[in-house]
């Protein structure tokens, strides 16, 4: 077998041959695209439906399930599936006006990680696991986790399909749809319930502390890029694939985490939709939409 | 006696609302009983009343959403059920939050196929009826703004729009002219009264001012001191009637230019102009 190149070259395709040449980093842009393409779409809705803090709630009370499955010798994956499971069902049956429930998430997000962080302590052995949970390590992806990143990737968007026009309805038209009959509390808890999986892929590959930097930020981009959820959820879709490619190329040369990249080129390139192109676009479009568009709007 | 005879057989046909005896509210507690009405097509109806006193419970009551207490109501002729699409509705809201970036459009076509499951690929016949309800609601300009950069009034229009879409034969409005000001508010009446005569549809509006609407209204439903009084403005809007209704001495007022005023209730809901 032979050793593969691992130095910088000016010629972009034979880094990417090089890059490619390594096993782990194909496991890694495999794992790594399967995920963003799943973030990519459901986060569109979570910021539509303006879930964010719900998901970010479940993620942790993810963590807490990772941290026992550690603890119990199971699969972290397991423990994040059965948690942020839980945590998301949960807050769907708290009711149609949840994502409002701050309070109430905050006092359960706080006690998961307070659980986790028991947990951790509890086990004895090797701390890594519990630092790939909280900030992923997607470079330690294995063949076998991507194929089950696949096949969730596959049931996820086989559901947001089935799930789409009534979802992106009620997200939309909450009364409207429900007195038009949609099953609220169903849907909610469908929609919860991938975002759960979605979710506990996504940690692989962010961490459950980073893993708004592609469940939400893409999402929150995507929404100042296109008006058409189609076209919306493709930008999202986009963005997060970019960002997860790039971040895996550039710490591929770097000593530091891919996380991080990831989570820095969303933010960068959400600065810049966000205060750059709309306002130049939307002011093309009507002149006072810049004096509407609200910055603080608790003042 | 034939006369008689041929009436009764055309408003049985036309009753598309009726109820008799019928009560609602909630946790046991009913808000209004003993409620008895018909509404046939093309009728345009206010719907009056205190804050609190069951305007929004009567809708809900007729969307099949809650269960009256007592009494029957039929829609259509049958029991009211979820989901009707015969029935266009507009809920009492008051903002869309101003970061909604989604095109008016989406929503209007929504109203139409927003209820079936599965993604939808060529999506070329909803496009359309929503391009047509937003003409018929006069908010075809508004298509391709974002909803969270609407204003109260042209929110209205794209709401109405939604509603129109599947074609309804009963349009329930919930307070649509709240937030308007006066130029909007008869911008929009005009709209719902054009669709309400150029359609046949059934249109309940509730609202505050009966003022704006009396040029328009067929009937008008008041709802006050857990009952209700229904019938012609100048049935219902009398000094009597809403005396009887609110067990307080209420004195209705009229102006040269048919402008109404109720006094001896806290919120007066003609207010003068």
């Amino acid at each position: 077998m032979s050793i593969c190149p691992s130095a910088f070259s000016p010629n972009i395709m034979t880094d990417v041959a090089n890059i490619w040449c390594w096993s782990f980093m194909r496991n890694a842009i495999e794992a790594g695209t399967l995920t963003a393409l799943i973030a990519g779409v459901t986060g569109y809705f979570v910021v539509l439906r303006k879930s964010a803090f719900t998901a970010h709630a479940f993620s942790e009370i993810g963590f807490a399930g990772a941290a026992w499955a550690v603890l119990s010798g199971v699969s972290p994956l397991a423990g994040l599936l059965i948690g942020s499971n839980i945590g998301g069902i949960g807050i769907a049956l708290l009711g149609r006006r949840a994502t409002n429930r701050d309070t109430q998430i905050g006092i359960v997000l706080a006690f998961s990680l307070g659980l986790g962080l028991l947990f951790i302590s509890l086990y004895s052995g090797y701390a890594e696991q519990t630092y790939a949970i909280l900030f992923g390590e997607i470079l330690g992806v294995s063949p076998d986790q991507v194929l089950e990143t696949a096949v969730a990737a596959v049931m996820i968007l086989v559901g947001m399909g089935v799930i789409y026009r009534p979802l992106l309805f009620s997200s939309l038209d909450e009364d409207v749809a429900e007195a038009k009959g949609m099953p609220m509390l169903a849907l909610g808890i469908a929609f919860m319930v991938i975002v759960a999986v979605a979710v506990s892929f996504a940690v692989e590959v962010t961490g459950v502390l980073l893993v708004f930097s592609l469940m939400v930020t893409p999402g929150a981009t995507a929404q100042y890029l296109a008006s058409r959820p189609s076209r919306a959820i493709l930008a999202s879709v986009l963005i997060a694939l970019f960002a997860t490619w790039l971040g895996l190329i550039i710490s591929f040369y770097t000593p530091y985490p891919v996380s991080f990249f990831i989570t820095g080129e969303v933010f960068g390139f959400y600065l810049f939709i966000r205060f750059v192109y709309a306002r130049l676009r939307w002011e093309k479009i009507s002149p006072g939409t810049l004096l509407r568009t609200p910055v603080d709007r608790s003042g | 006696m034939a006369e008689m005879f041929a009436e009764s057989v055309t408003s049985e046909e036309s009753e598309l609302i009726k109820a008799e005896n019928l009560a609602a509210g909630y946790e046991g507690q009913a808000l209004w009983s003993g409620a008895s009405f018909s509404f046939g097509k093309g009728e345009f109806v206010a719907i009056l009343g205190p804050n609190g006193a069951g305007k929004t419970t009567l809708f809900r009551v007729l969307l099949g959403l809650l269960r009256p207490m007592k009494g029957r109501v039929l829609m259509f002729g049958s029991a009211p059920r979820r989901g009707n699409p015969h029935i266009g509705y507009i809920p009492q809201r008051h903002t869309i939050d101003t970061e909604t970036n989604v095109e008016c459009v989406e929503l209007v076509r929504l109203g139409l196929t927003g209820t079936r499951w599965g993604f939808n690929l060529s999506g070329d016949d909803d496009r359309n009826a929503a391009w047509a309800a937003l003409q018929a609601a006069g908010a075809e300009g508004l298509a391709h703004r974002r909803l969270g950069s609407l204003s109260g009034g042209e929110l209205q229009r794209v709401f109405l729009a939604e509603a129109l879409v599947s074609n309804p034969d009963i349009l329930l409005l919930d307070e649509p002219l709240s937030n308007l000001d006066i130029k909007r508010e008869t911008e929009l009446l005009h709209l719902v009264n054009n669709v309400v005569r150029t359609r046949g549809v059934t249109a309940l509006l509730i609202a505050h001012n009966i003022n704006p609407l009396l040029p328009h209204m067929n009937k008008v439903m008041y709802i006050a001191g857990g009952r209700m009084a229904t019938g012609t403005p100048a049935q219902v809007l009398t000094s009597e009637s809403l005396t009887r209704l609110y067990g307080v001495q209420v004195e209705v007022l009229k102006d040269p230019h048919g402008n109404v005023a109720i006094i001896g209730v806290e919120e007066h809901h003609g207010d003068i102009p």
